[in-house]
C-alpha cells in the first residue's frame, strides 16, 4: 500500500556510464527527452541549469536542456536539443532533433529534424532534413548526398523538359517559348 | 461557400479562405516543372527561396535536385516594416538584404512576394535578385491578376510543393494586403535584363512567370575541386 513507486526517481541521478567529455560540464537530470530515445541505448541529459562553454564530445546519445556555447561533436549518435536547450555552437552529429534553439551551423550524417517550436539559425548539411510547421529556420539547407555525382543526379531530371500532363489552365506557352506578351 | 466557412469568417478565424478544405487548396502549376528543369542545368545548384520556411519544400527540392537551399523569408521583413511604420525604408532595406555574391544563385523562388510590394520596393528587390542570379539561372514568380479590392480578407500564402505539377496554397495572416496587380509589361521591365522563358495564366487569377538570365549556365563556380567528371 505504501510502496514507493520505483518509476519515480530523483531527478539528479548521475549518468551511469561515460558521459560526454565536456570541458566544463556538470550533467544533471532533466525531463525525459521528447525525441524518442532508443531502447537499450544510453541517453545522457544535460539539465536546464547547466551552461557549457567549450567543446562537447560524446560517444552516446545526448539530450541537452541547458546552454552550450562552442562546439558539439556526437558524430555517431543522436543529439536532442530539448525545448529548454539553447545552443550557440557548431554541431556535428549523426542525427539532430531540435525542440529548443540552435544558433550555429549543423552537420549531420543521417538527419536533422526541427520540430514544432524548435528554432535554428544557421546552415544545415545533412542528407535528410525535416522542418515541422511552426518551427523557425533561417539559413541554408544542403542535402547533397556524399558520393553522388551531381551529373548523375541531373541527367534523369532533364526529363522535366518534356511537357507535363495537361492542367486546367487557360493559357500555356510552348516549352522553350520566347518572351510572350499577353 | 459552406455555411461553416461563413461563420468562421464572421468569428474572425485566420485560416479560412474562400476555398473549402485543404484538398481544395491544392492547385496545378505548370511553371514548377520548367523551373526544376532549369535548375538542373547547374551542376551543383543553389536555390534561394523567398517564401516562409516549409520543411517539405526543403525536402522536395533537396531530393529532386540535390541543391543547396537558402531560405530568406521576405514576408517577415515586410511585416516588420509595416508594424514599425517604416514601409518607405523597404527599398533601401532590400538593397542590403542579400549578402550573396553576384551570379551565385541558380534558381530563385519568389512565389507571390511581389504582389505585396509597392513599385519602388519591387524595383529594388528585382534588381537584387537579378544581380545574384547566375547566367542561365531561373527565377519563378507568381503575380496576381485580380484586383486586391475583390479579396474579402488579405492573406499571405505559404506555397507547399505537393509534386512537380501541384502546389498547396496555405493562407496565413499578413500585415498588409496585396497591392495593385502589375501589368505584364511592367513585370517584364521589372526584371530586365532577364527574359521571360515561360508565362502561364491560370484560372486562379494568377500568372506564373519563369524568367531566365541570358548566358551559359555557370557550372564552374559550384564545382568542388575534387569533382571527377
Amino acid at each position: 500500500m505504501w510502496k514507493r513507486d520505483e518509476s519515480v526517481k530523483p531527478a539528479n541521478v548521475p549518468p551511469t556510464s561515460g558521459g560526454p567529455n565536456a570541458q566544463s560540464s556538470a550533467a544533471s537530470g532533466a525531463p525525459k527527452p521528447e525525441g524518442q530515445p532508443q531502447m537499450g541505448r544510453d541517453v545522457v541529459n544535460v539539465g536546464k541549469s547547466v551552461v557549457i562553454k567549450g567543446e562537447l564530445n560524446g560517444s552516446e546519445d545526448l539530450t541537452i536542456e541547458g546552454q552550450v556555447e562552442g562546439k558539439i561533436e556526437l558524430k555517431d549518435h543522436v543529439l536532442t536539443i530539448g525545448s529548454n536547450g539553447k545552443i550557440n555552437a557548431q554541431v556535428f552529429a549523426k542525427a539532430l532533433i531540435v525542440l529548443g534553439e540552435v544558433n550555429g551551423n549543423i552537420s549531420a550524417s543521417d538527419k536533422v529534424e526541427i520540430r514544432d517550436g524548435g528554432s535554428v539559425d544557421g546552415d544545415i548539411v545533412s542528407p535528410r532534413v525535416a522542418i515541422a510547421e511552426g518551427a523557425h529556420f533561417r539559413g541554408s539547407v544542403d542535402m547533397q548526398r556524399k558520393g553522388e555525382s551531381p551529373s548523375k543526379e541531373t541527367e534523369p531530371r532533364s526529363a522535366g523538359h518534356t511537357a507535363p500532363p495537361a492542367q486546367p489552365q487557360t493559357h500555356a506557352a510552348a516549352p522553350g517559348a520566347q518572351p510572350s506578351v499577353l | 461557400m459552406a455555411l461553416s466557412d461563413l461563420f468562421a469568417r464572421l468569428r474572425g478565424d485566420d485560416d479560412v479562405t474562400g476555398d473549402g478544405g485543404a484538398g481544395e487548396l491544392v492547385k496545378p502549376t505548370k511553371a514548377l516543372t520548367r523551373f526544376l528543369a532549369g535548375l538542373n542545368t547547374s551542376q551543383q545548384p543553389v536555390l534561394l527561396d523567398l517564401g516562409p520556411v516549409v520543411g517539405s519544400n526543403a525536402t522536395f527540392f533537396g531530393g529532386e535536385v540535390g541543391c543547396k537551399i537558402l531560405i530568406e523569408d521576405l514576408s517577415k521583413d515586410i511585416d516588420r516594416h509595416v508594424n514599425q511604420s517604416k514601409l518607405a525604408e523597404l527599398p533601401a532595406f532590400f538593397e542590403q538584404r542579400f549578402p550573396q555574391d553576384s551570379e551565385t544563385i541558380s534558381g530563385i523562388l519568389c512565389w507571390d512576394i511581389f504582389d505585396y510590394l509597392e513599385r519602388a520596393a519591387a524595383d529594388q528587390l528585382a534588381r537584387q535578385l537579378t544581380r545574384v542570379l547566375q547566367p542561365g539561372g531561373v527565377l519563378l514568380a507568381f503575380f496576381s491578376t485580380a484586383d486586391p479590392q475583390s479579396t474579402i480578407r488579405p492573406t499571405y500564402t505559404r506555397h507547399v510543393v505537393v509534386d512537380r505539377t501541384h502546389l498547396e496554397y496555405r493562407p496565413y495572416k499578413p500585415a498588409r494586403a496585396k497591392q495593385r496587380p502589375l501589368l505584364n509589361r511592367d513585370i517584364q521591365r521589372l526584371f530586365e535584363p532577364l527574359r521571360v522563358a515561360e508565362n502561364f495564366l491560370l484560372k486562379t487569377h494568377q500568372r506564373e512567370l519563369l524568367f531566365r538570365k541570358a548566358g551559359k549556365p555557370a557550372t564552374a563556380p559550384f564545382e568542388s575541386p575534387s569533382a571527377v567528371r
